[in-house]
């Protein structure tokens, strides 16, 4: 199929089927899926501007469908999902305005990309560590006898009750995700970070707002997918119609690879269903790696990051 | 839910879902291709617009007709 917008020639089975993927792991994991997306559009011959714009028009789409899916079954806080849009709108400009920065003192390709790999691999053993942690403690406490702690519980729950007693007003409360009261402040630079990743190294950055929102604001973890899905769709409708206007969207090829992702997202959400929060952040782990395998490849090859 | 149950709710959607989409493809993106194109080298703005818009209208028709397949596919199944 000859894609006019783009100037390139690509299988609509090679985008679905890498939409569906991508589908899946957003729907249970509540990510853009971008560390895949883009080199998979690169593969095909996309250049990276077309790249990174078309696939977070695909990431808009998926999120849609996942989310309301998340929404039917009570995972999305909407409060906190339109507080944590202003942040990473916010942030996500700072990240675009930094990598500007960096692109005329010229070392913009391996700045982020060292970044990049540190942050995927501090991820990746973070979250191995924790949900070990937490799964050995519900093991232990099965074969004892005693009562589990609480459904969705983490290892990590010492700092978030700190972080929650941070007293900054304005003060918040947060029924939906069972947060009594939590300063406005700490959600807006939760979500600023998020999005200052999001800028600087290109996708959703759900990979980064997700944990964040479980261990640092102590959102439940399936509250925590969906929630971020929802929020996904605010700001990359932002991001979406920003590279469309500077021609970096070929939404033909969004539109083929978002008829794959429906289905994916709707059975990555109801895959939820099946696991519990510390396993679903264990089953998280290997993400970040391949984010951070990829930028490696693409460094030894010589490639952008 | 059980694996089993959802491996063939799967796999009889998917099903229905590859005619659909075959239809789609001819109907939809065979006719609006030129118009895109055009809007992409004329009327950026617009373009803009549509692609949000597009991607919108795509995501809840989608949702819509994957949640009714799957509900007819597990009353069938059930």
């Amino acid at each position: 199929m000859d894609f006019a917008i783009s100037h390139i020639h690509a299988s609509p089975l090679y985008l679905i089927c890498t939409g569906f993927i991508i589908g899946v792991l957003g729907g249970f994991f509540g990510v853009g899926g971008s560390f895949i997306a883009g080199p998979a559009l690169r593969l095909i011959g996309l250049p990276w501007n077309m790249a990174v714009g078309t696939d977070l028009a695909h990431i808009l789409g998926k999120s849609i469908v996942a989310a309301r899916k998340h929404r039917a079954l009570g995972n999305i806080d909407v409060k906190l999902g339109f507080i944590m849009a202003i942040g990473t709108v916010v942030g996500a400009e700072t990240g675009a305005q930094l990598i500007e920065w960096l692109k005329h003192r010229g070392e913009v390709n391996l700045v982020v990309s060292i970044v990049s790999i540190v942050v995927y691999l501090s991820i990746s053993t973070f979250m191995a560590w924790e949900s070990y942690k937490t799964l050995q403690g519900q093991r232990a406490r099965a074969k004892s006898g005693a009562a589990p702690r609480k459904a969705d519980e983490n290892a990590f729950s010492h700092v978030t009750r700190r972080i929650q007693r941070f007293h900054l007003p304005p003060m918040i409360s947060l029924p939906t995700a069972g947060i009594e009261r939590i300063s406005l402040w700490t959600i807006l630079g939760v979500a600023f970070v998020g999005g200052l990743f999001s800028g600087f190294l290109g996708g959703g950055a759900g990979y980064i707002r997700m944990p964040a929102m479980v261990y640092l604001l102590g959102i439940p973890t399936h509250l925590a997918i969906g929630t971020d899905l929802f929020e996904i769709i605010i700001s990359a409708s932002y991001a979406t119609f920003s590279h469309a206007m500077k021609g970096n969207v070929d939404i033909l090829i969004a539109l083929v690879m978002h008829t794959g992702a429906a289905v994916g997202a709707q059975i990555g959400a109801m895959l939820t269903q099946l696991f519990r929060g510390p396993k679903i952040r264990l089953a998280f782990v290997p993400l970040p790696l391949i984010g951070a395998a990829i930028v490696i490849y693409t460094l030894i090859k010589g490639g952008h990051a | 839910m059980d694996w089993r149950r959802l491996a063939k709710t799967v796999g009889i959607e998917a099903a229905v879902y590859a005619v659909l989409m075959t239809a789609y493809f001819f109907l939809v993106l065979h006719f609006m291709g030129g118009w895109l194109v055009n809007l992409f080298q004329h009327h950026r703005l617009w373009y803009a617009i549509g692609a949000v818009v597009l991607m919108f209208g795509q995501g809840v028709a989608l949702e819509m007709l994957t949640t009714l397949l799957l509900k007819l596919v597990r009353r069938r199944t059930e």
